[in-house]
């Protein structure tokens, strides 16, 4: 594991001691982590109960998920770069990636909504059958967690706009919008394969 | 305070490389998922166990790369409360999926 030698190597020359709130951060992440469980939980008891409405086989599609994953998964990275950037304390591209990471954002968020809109004019909206409403209350969950993450990026970009050099104070919030953002990406790693991908085999 | 950071830039926190091979990875093994599920080569429960593998070790990917977990004694109590949460989980996950299926068959809904 060659990461592993990099970070003892990067500790011995300088101590990074992350404020308490981080860890406090991390501990809501947790509870959030339970929140999801609890859905998927739902969602593997009443994935099968259709109620003689649409399956999930004949609801999906798979280039729509794709591009969903793809819009998601590399606003991972792009905000990763922009972490990057903070350490180095260049504020322009940070606020540059943090735009990018947004606008990626958004365009998942807008696809999940078309994709609700279409459904529910199908008349496979929440209301038809249990499994339906699992998997409305599960994937809005996520896209309401992803909307809530918009908010905030577009918060730290206005509250970097003015400042001249990154705080340990807003590198803690940039910090902090890393993990909730991050943690968004696993939990979508989880409804792909579970909601969408093996309702299709 | 800028300053300050770009002395330990990339340290502890994965650097551009960090993200690189986090990325490709992830990259790699969500291709392999929507593929095996469209190429329909494998029989179902085969299909489904192929891309729980893979879902599984793309969240450790993202985990360490992404999330920067690591074993060092600083992210010691992040790691408790990680797997405390995971076992959490993974006991109400089962324990539901295992009683309700059992509550299903005696009232022989399916």
């Amino acid at each position: 594991m060659a990461h592993d030698t990099t970070f003892a190597d990067a500790h011995s020359e300088h101590e990074h001691h992350e404020l308490p709130t981080v860890f406090g951060f991390w501990v809501y992440l947790m509870t959030d982590c339970i929140i999801f469980g609890s859905l998927f939980a739902v969602f593997a008891v009443l994935h099968n109960q259709f109620n003689g409405g649409p399956t999930g086989k004949e609801l999906f599609e798979l280039s729509g998920l794709a591009m969903e994953t793809a819009l998601l998964l590399i606003s991972s990275i792009t905000y990763g770069f922009g972490m990057i950037a903070a350490h180095k304390g260049e504020i322009k591209s940070v606020m540059m990636w943090l735009a990018v990471t947004f606008l990626l954002g958004l365009g998942f968020v807008f696809l999940e909504l078309k994709e609700f809109a279409h459904m529910i004019a199908e008349g496979a909206g929440p209301d038809r059958s249990a499994f339906l409403s699992a998997f409305f209350t599960l994937v809005s969950t996520h896209g309401l967690h992803v909307s809530c993450g918009l908010i905030w990026i577009v918060t730290l970009i206005v509250q970097l706009a003015g400042t001249t050099a990154i705080s340990e104070r807003m590198m803690n919030k940039l910090t902090m919008l890393s993990l909730f953002w991050h943690f968004l990406d696993i939990v979508w790693i989880c409804v792909f394969t579970y909601v969408y991908l093996a309702s299709m085999i | 305070m800028s300053n300050d950071h770009s002395a330990h830039s990339e340290s502890g926190h994965g650097g551009a490389g960090a993200y690189a091979i986090g990325f490709v990875l992830a990259v790699i093994l969500t291709a392999a998922s929507f593929m095996i599920v469209m190429g329909h080569s494998l029989s179902p429960s085969g299909t489904l166990m192929a891309i729980s593998v893979l879902a599984a070790i793309q969240v450790v990917v993202h985990l360490i790369f992404f999330l920067h977990m690591n074993t060092t004694a600083e992210a010691k109590w992040n790691n408790n409360v990680f797997f405390f949460t995971l076992m959490f989980v993974a006991i109400f996950i089962i324990g539901t999926m295992f009683i309700m299926t059992n509550t299903a068959e005696h009232m022989m809904s399916r």
